[in-house]
This record gives C-alpha cells, structure tokens and sequence, in this order.
C-alpha cells in the first residue's frame, strides 16, 4: 500500500466519498436556486442562507480537458507515469467537472489509456475501483470509462 | 488612491543559481541592505517590512541582523506568487496613509537546492486549497494543474506549442542579453523547445519556469523623498489584487468559466486606478511560472481579445522591438524564478532606463502575479516631475 495521496475525510468530503462506495457520484445541491455545486461547500454561494444538501448524479460526463504526466513526480505516481489525468464536466451541468482519469475498463489502470487517444467532448461513464490508502482505509475512486469504447 | 504617492527607490537581487551556499535569510539580510544601499538609505531608517508568507526570514530577524529600529507597519501576502506585486501596493498603501515611511519588500528562496513543495505532501496540502479533488487523481504538481488548463485552451482556441515557445523563446533571448541570468549564456531555440523531453503534456521542460536559489528586495518610500534619493524614482502608479467569483486557486476547473482566472478580477480593478490603460503599457512583466500563464495573462490584462495571445504572441511580439516586449530580464523562465519578485525588479530597471534589454524610451511598465491563484498586479511609471 503506498500513499496515493487520498482526501482528508470531513464533514465535506466524506459524504461524497460515502456515496462512491455506494456506487453514486454525488454533488450538492443550493435548495434554492437547484443549482448543483462541486467541489463541496459549507454553504450555497447562491443562497448562503441555506446549507447545501446531496444528491447523485447520473455518472455520465464528456472529457473537458486531459493532460500526461511526467517525472520528476513522488514516487507512488513516478511508478505508474506516464499516466493520464483529465476532467470530466457532468452531463447534468457542464460547469460541475470532476478531476478524474480515464481508464480502459473498470479494472484498468491509470495508465491504460495514451494521452494521444483521449478526444475532448467524448463522452464517458464513471467507475468506482477500490484503492487502499496507506493507513488502511478503502476508497471507491471514481474514474471514468469512455460510453462507445468503438 | 495611492497614484504615484509613493516608489520604489532601490533594487537588489543576490547572485541567482541553481545552488547557493548562504541560507535563506543571510540572502534576504544581504538583499535587502544592498537594496537600501542602493537607495542611499540607512537601515535604521526602514519602518516598514512586506513579505510573502512563504518567505521563511521572520520580520524581526531581517530587523534585528540590520540594525533596524523601529518597525511600525508589517504584513504578509499569501498565495504563493500571486502576491510579489501585492507586497508592493501593500507598501505604497502603508506609506501613503503614512502607517511607514520607508518600507523594504523581499523574497528570499531556495527553491532551486531545496525542497519541492509539491513532493511534501502536508506542505502541498497547505498550499492547494481544492488539494482534496485533485491530487488522489495523480494532479501531483502545479504544473499538472497548469497542464490541463493548457490543453483546455489550446482545445478550445486552437493555441498551439509553437505559440507556447513564442513565450519561452521570448524570456530565453532576453535572459542572453543579461548576465544575472542563469541562462544567460544558453541559447534556444525553436527545435530545442520542440524536443525538449515532457514534463506534464502539453507542457515540455521548456514551459517550466527554473529551479532557483536567490533572493530579491526593493525599496519604497514616499514620492517627495524619492526625488532626494540616489536614482530617479520609479513611482508606484497602481496596484489592485483579484480573487474572482468562486476562485479554486490552481485548481481552477470547478469556476464558472475556468480560463478567465484571478487575473480578469485583478485587471479591472488595476485600470480603474491606473491613467494607462492597456494600450499604453510600453513594456510588462508577466508572472511566468509556466509558458501559457503568460498568454493568460496577456488576455486578462487586456492587450488581446479571449483566444487571441496566441496570435499576438507570433511574430516576436514579445521580444524586444515587438508590440509588447515581456520579461525583459528573461523572467521565471530563464532569469531565475524567485517566486515572481525579480519580475519587479526588472520593471524597476525598464523605468530607469537601465535593463540589459531595455525598451527605448518606456515609460509605463507592468508587473503582475500568478493566477489562477489570488492574485496582484502593479503599474511602474517613469517620475515626470
């Protein structure tokens, strides 16, 4: 088990990380105004008045931007470099994007896929792989898989 | 306002290098008395003290190796290098609302024989405020940060590598003109930058600023005394900082509007202040980081519409002679990265009509921070009294 660097758990991170090993992405919502917001908040910037509250989203996003690391990096991404990194913005609001990775499959690495052959606008579905942090604890990362693997 | 009451009255920079010996602060208290020495200032007269909050020389320390008296006003500017222009419109304000008379700001750094921040991973936390949805992903570095917003602009403006080496081109042949530079004495070129090996794509080594030790300190004072002092006073025309709606620093992708940056913020509140406005800026230092903040910032600041640097950036537009010459002193890119500080520095030099890259007769020059992270920016001017 290595550090791969996995969040904090708080009041505002762990009801998304909940919601992974449950299988949902999930993001707040402003009562509101019903506008979703990412990443959490304690209160709506369009309502600060009122708390957020959770929902889950369908999953489905299109690829907004991706980039290709390199070393120098610490060690435990060194190993799997190089690798990909994209965001993905959510089908239900272009404007709530996720930093994610897209992988080949549901069991594939972060590495599984060329910097070369990802297309900004593709659109992809999430995935939930489990990954150990260093103390123990079981994440459900949400990566992304492409809808049409052609 | 603060227009043009107060400037800056001495410069000075430590050797810069990949490595040096000295500590952090021997530089800073070296720095900082042969900016005062260049000032024609006494140490004891200083009462005011600006610095970044990453800096790691406490104020007292700086005062106490330089004899210095007493310290009647001193602040911090956080944000890593969005802050080098705000210690100086921090200073103005202090001076110009009579809270110091004399104040120094400095940044003293060895990054370049230190410890990258983004492989310590409490540290990185601290810094990355968004840290949490980014880094688990393998967003290690700013420059992974910085990558994804390229390839998003480049995607959407069809921006290409070879306006990203327009910038590093740019800073290279500026920093062969000045023989503080690191790189002074390496040139580059268009087919180097072309196969330079990758670091985040589409970031090569090339759009990476250096790895430097050194430090950096300037001297402000009020305009009237500035007229008494050994150089011709560079005056401190306007200052303004930008946070925007729902900024996320580095991380920047979960903004309305990703691209526009701290910087959009920054900018109008600056014109607002300044008598020049984009079109009359002779010559700007441009936070450098990385190659395409510098197209960013051209876009934000105004001397191009949204998706057009890359286009304004052709024809050696930045280089010496071109529309808008950046980074004379060759910038973070080629001069040495000092968190932004020697950038103000530079504008000093432009506004005396003593850079190694001067251009002509420059009058009014631009010296801005890094964004996305909360930002600063300051307009030098030439003294007309």
């Amino acid at each position: 088990m290595s550090d791969l660097l996995l969040p904090e758990l708080d009041e505002l991170t762990a009801p998304f990380w909940e919601g992974c090993r449950l299988g949902e992405l999930r993001v707040q919502q402003c009562p509101q105004s019903g506008r979703l917001i990412h990443p959490p908040r304690y209160r709506s910037p369009f309502a600060p008045h009122v708390a957020p509250r959770w929902l889950a989203l369908s999953g489905r996003g299109a690829i907004w931007s991706a980039a290709e690391p390199h070393p120098p990096l610490i060690p435990q991404f060194a190993a799997l470099a190089p690798y990909n990194i994209v965001i993905v913005a959510a089908d239900e609001d272009p404007a709530i994007r996720f930093v994610g990775n897209l992988v080949a499959s549901e069991q594939a690495e972060i590495d599984s896929v060329a910097f070369e052959n990802i297309v900004i606008g593709a659109p992809v579905r999430v995935v939930f792989q489990p990954v150990t942090d260093a103390d123990g604890t079981v994440f459900a990362m949400p990566r992304w898989v492409l809808v049409d693997p052609g | 306002m603060i227009k043009d009451r107060a400037a800056i009255v001495g410069i000075a920079e430590s050797r810069f290098a990949k490595r040096l010996e000295a500590s952090e602060s021997e530089l800073a208290a070296s720095v900082v008395l042969a900016a005062l020495d260049d000032a024609g200032i006494s140490p004891a007269e200083v009462d005011g003290l600006a610095s970044y909050t990453m800096e790691s020389t406490p104020e007292q320390e700086l005062a106490k190796n330089l004899g210095m008296q007493n310290i009647t006003w001193f602040g911090q500017v956080g944000h890593g290098g969005g802050g080098g222009p705000a210690t100086i419109g921090q200073l103005a304000m202090a001076v110009a609302t009579g809270q110091c008379r004399v104040g120094v700001a400095w940044r003293s750094r060895k990054r370049g024989s230190g410890k990258r921040i983004w492989a310590d991973r409490a540290a990185s936390a601290q810094l990355v405020t968004a840290a949490n949805w980014s880094r688990p992903w393998g967003v290690v570095r700013p420059v992974d940060e910085t990558a994804l917003l390229t390839q998003r602009y480049m995607h959407e403006y069809g921006i290409t590598r070879d306006h990203l080496a327009n910038v590093a081109l740019a800073c290279r042949r500026h920093a062969n003109r000045n023989p503080r530079a690191t790189l002074f004495e390496r040139t580059l070129s268009r087919a180097d930058y072309m196969a330079a090996r990758w670091v985040s794509k589409p970031l090569c080594l090339f759009d990476n600023c250096l790895e430097s030790d050194g430090a950096v300190a300037a001297v402000i004072t009020a305009a009237d005394r500035a007229r008494d002092c050994r150089h011709a006073p560079v005056l401190i025309h306007a200052f303004a900082q930008g946070i925007g709606p729902q900024t996320h620093s580095m991380v920047n992708y979960f903004a309305d509007d990703p691209l526009a940056g701290t910087a959009a913020t920054c900018a109008a509140a600056l014109y607002a202040r300044s008598d020049f406005q984009s079109a009359d800026i002779d010559v700007a230092q441009f936070y450098d980081s990385f190659t395409p903040l510098v197209l960013f910032s051209l876009e934000a600041y105004g001397f191009c519409g949204r998706g057009e640097a890359g286009a304004f950036s052709d024809n050696g537009a930045l280089e010496i002679g071109g529309r808008l010459p950046v980074n004379t002193a060759g910038g973070g890119l080629s001069e040495a990265y000092i968190h932004g500080f020697n950038l103000i520095n530079e504008g000093v030099r432009q506004m005396r009509g003593a850079s190694t890259a001067q251009v002509g007769d420059a009058r009014s020059c631009l010296v801005t921070g890094g964004s996305p992270v909360p930002t600063s920016a300051i307009i030098l001017r030439r003294d007309n009294a």
